[in-house]
């Protein structure tokens, strides 16, 4: 029987957002052209080209380090932490008041559904810029001193790309560092709005500097020797070579990289909530998340009932146009990323795993990928072990609670973990022998300013959010207390 | 609806309602419900935006799966005759305007009801058991249904006892339940529909509606309804969807549909939306019927003739527009 009770196109008018033909890089308050070659950013729900980016080439990178460490040396580090706690204040709220050209903005250039972007990153980021503010005038009470280290190069990646850049410019401008922050090339656009609002806020020039680019000038941020503090979240891959070149010299880093996350459920679990933790942990944003719950296990007696269940959930998933409020799974973010999990997920019907994806009809044009799931998957499965950043989830099966860790820890990251069962002492255990910086418990894909954000061994060092957040951009005799 | 022959309950639950220990033992092992995950998901469905062809499909299938409730103290047989006119008429300028599924009144007041209905399609239902209580002697509320199927009443809403759930008697409620099931059965083998009011607002845990959402169903009702509307909370969102999950669960296992109806403080159009919004996303579109999904309501109605008619003329009326029942 056919369904009546089709919903309606309910779709976000994207006259709220002007989006400008072209853009230049943002360096000492002013919006000035790039010397590099520009780049188109498109949307990844139609491929329709939003508009033209400057390229920042070294030399601009190197005039946008130069406004930063005159503005830290001059203006932002000798100000008082009230004031600029009345500057992140300010951004704060300026972000409540546009949150709906942001949402608007970060879905038609990321491609993420409108309810993610407009209930989920919109509001964190907001709440990230008042909780650090908060944080500005009480540094003498953090642990971690109260001198900033100086000027921070930030590289982000296109996943969150307002979020992460409220991780990455909150913490250091709180701490009095100021930012030459790189947005991904795929985009750009909300980090050159939140230069908009920068100004709107009366920043102080040089205080934030967004320069767009690729990897060369995500490079050229990386090795600048004026730069005192390196952040970057994005794959282990390019971690690694940030890693490398930052070997041997006086720069701090904090790197936040992928994940394989294990979400487990246990037999005694709240099932139909599971299956709900179990959606939002592998196909919110698309997938597109380091801490996704990409790698499901599930109790051997429960596997077949848990299944059933999710199938069931996953086809009852929309997907297609992002601004469309009624929108659960929005469009792959490139061409390039959609290329890599149609690669992997090959891979893993050729490593013999059963593939399954839910049946729903695909947008012509774009990039999309049907929400999909690999069932006997064993930890020999690339697809088990390798980040496939898209919504493909892999099911694997344990008896006993010491297997499920075991299996969960055998993993070259270590980001996060999910757990679920209505037993408080097994989550407690649990958590306790996961090597994972996050675990959740009954819950999935849960993000607050207050609760530290890292990982574990491929996953990265440093941790971001709360006090602990502090930490990398502050130099100082670090007091450890019993809770650090 | 089509009157069912007499209870097909299955002997699927004869082990399992043995005695009080394995029916314990199976209601307890079903999944719990995880309160912070169970209201967001609630949440979560309600922001689905229904508009034009689906908002005007989803109000006229609101309007017929409503069933017009007079539970007073105070009704009369001039009150239930009113409503019961209102109930086949709802709206009298607009004949497309379709009837209500049913009109639900006391059992002394089925009479009276099936008099104005006669055979128009618009059921009785009535509340029987010592509504809304449900505090007497078994006998008196058998007597009690018998009385409302003997009138006439082509659905009956039983209370359970909420007393013998809430200390763990769960045997004594499945066989109340069972029992009140046979007391709906006519002398020509048909049966009133059975609706089975857990209360949930005196249940308070997502569990226990889970859990007397199967005892009831295992004991033969044909719908499972949240509350009286006596008892504050009434129907909620969450409430509704772990029933839901309930019914969807148990046609699984056992092939049988069972209805859902949620009663009480559901007023207004976008609330019923919400509600279908959740049917269609949890049980699929076969739930999307007056056979398998009903609103207790009262004054939902109205609101919802105001929507139909700002779909249909563009504008809005004023309450004057509509009759008052």
């Amino acid at each position: 029987m056919s369904n009546p009770f089709e919903y309606a196109p309910a779709p976000e008018s994207r006259a709220i957002v002007d989006v400008k033909p072209s853009y230049g890089l943002f360096i000492d308050g002013e919006f000035v052209d790039g010397t590099g070659t520009a780049f188109k950013t498109v949307n990844p729900a139609t491929e329709e080209v939003l508009a033209e980016v400057a390229e920042a080439s070294d030399a601009d990178v190197d005039a946008a380090v130069k406004a930063a460490r005159r503005a830290h040396t001059r203006v932002w580090s000798r100000m008082s932490g009230a004031e600029r706690a009345k500057y992140l204040y300010r951004i704060a709220r300026i972000i409540q008041e546009r949150g709906r050209e942001l949402a608007v903005l970060e879905s038609i250039d990321n491609g993420k559904p409108i309810k993610e972007s407009r209930d989920v990153d919109v509001p964190i980021v907001a709440a990230h810029f008042f909780y650090y503010a908060g944080w500005a005038d009480k540094l003498q009470y953090s642990g971690f001193g109260t001198t900033p280290l100086g000027v921070a190069g930030q590289v982000i990646p296109w996943n969150f790309p307002l979020l992460m850049l409220a991780w990455k410019i909150a913490p250091a401008l709180a701490c009095g560092n100021t930012v030459v922050l790189k947005p991904a090339e795929t985009t750009p656009l909300t980090a050159l709005l939140f230069a908009e609002i920068c100004q709107q806020a009366d920043l102080p020039p040089g205080v934030v500097n967004i320069v767009t680019g690729a990897g060369d000038t995500g490079r050229a941020i990386v090795s600048h020797p004026d730069v005192d503090k390196v952040a970057f979240t994005g794959s282990t891959e390019v971690g690694k070579a940030i890693a490398r070149a930052v070997a041997g010299s006086d720069k701090k880093v904090t790197l936040e990289l992928g994940g394989k996350a294990a979400n487990i459920v246990f037999d005694d679990a709240p099932l139909d909530q599971a299956v709900e933790g179990i959606v939002n942990g592998i196909f919110f944003n698309q997938g597109h998340v380091c801490c996704a719950g990409s790698r499901l296990l599930v109790q051997e007696s429960v596997a077949d009932e848990v299944m059933d269940r999710l199938k069931r959930r996953m086809a009852t998933l929309r997907v297609g146009d992002p601004l469309d409020k009624n929108t659960d799974v929005g469009a792959i973010n490139s061409a390039e990323q959609l290329a890599k999990i149609r690669e992997l997920s090959a891979i893993g019907e050729a490593e013999g795993a059963e593939r399954w994806s839910a049946p729903c009809d695909l947008p012509a044009n774009g990039y999309w990928f049907a929400p999909t799931v690999f069932t006997g998957v064993s930890q020999a499965h690339r697809i088990a072990r390798e980040e496939i950043f898209g919504p493909v989830l892999s099911v694997l099966t344990f008896r006993t609670p010491s297997e499920a860790v075991e299996k969960a820890n055998n993993t070259p990251f270590g980001l996060s973990a999910g757990v679920w069962t209505d037993k408080g002492s097994l989550i407690l255990s649990m958590a306790n022998r996961l090597r994972a910086g996050v675990v959740w418990a009954n819950t999935f894909n849960k993000f607050d300013p207050t609760s530290p954000f890292g990982g574990y061994k491929e996953s990265g060092y440093g941790r971001e959010g709360g006090r602990h957040g502090l930490e990398d951009y502050l130099k100082g005799t670090s007091v450890k207390g019993a809770d650090s | 609806m089509t009157p069912t022959a007499s209870p097909q309950v299955s002997g699927a639950f004869d082990d399992i309602v043995r005695s009080d220990s394995s029916l314990r033992r199976f209601l307890h092992g079903l999944p719990g419900v995880d309160q912070v995950g169970c209201e967001a998901r609630a949440a979560g469905l309600a922001t689905r935006s229904i508009k034009t062809t689906a908002k005007a499909y989803a109000i006229d299938l609101a309007i017929r799966m409503v069933d017009l409730t007079t539970l007073e103290g105070q009704d009369t047989h001039g009150k239930v005759r009113a409503l019961a006119s209102k109930a086949m008429r709802p709206d009298p300028a607009d004949p497309s305007c379709p009837a209500t599924a049913a009109v639900c009144v006391y059992p002394d007041m089925v009479a009276t009801a099936k008099e104005v209905l006669g055979d128009s399609g618009v059921h009785v239902a009535a509340v029987a058991t010592a509504f809304p209580s449900g505090r007497a002697a078994m006998d008196i509320k058998l007597a009690d249904t018998r009385d409302a199927v003997e009138a006439g009443a082509d659905e009956i809403d039983m209370v359970i006892d909420r007393g013998a759930f809430l200390s763990g008697r769960y045997l004594d409620v499945h066989d109340e339940i069972a029992q009140v099931r046979e007391a709906c059965a006519r002398p020509d083998g048909t049966s009133a529909h059975l609706k089975v009011i857990f209360e949930t607002g005196e249940l308070q845990t997502y569990d226990n509606v889970r859990r007397a959402s199967w005892l009831a169903m295992m004991a033969g009702a044909d719908f499972i309804k949240t509350s009286t509307g006596k008892v504050q909370p009434a129907a909620t969102l969450p409430v509704t969807l772990v029933m839901l999950e309930a019914v969807r669960d148990f046609r699984d296992q056992t092939g049988r549909m069972i209805g859902v109806k949620p009663a009480g403080g559901i007023r207004t159009t976008k609330d019923a939306i919400k509600y279908l919004v959740m049917v269609n996303e949890i049980c699929g579109a076969d739930w999307l019927d007056p056979d398998w999904f009903r609103f207790g309501a009262s004054t939902l109605l109205n609101d919802l003739l105001m929507q139909r008619t700002k779909m249909t003329t563009g504008r809005y009326s004023g309450p004057d527009y509509f009759t008052l029942d």
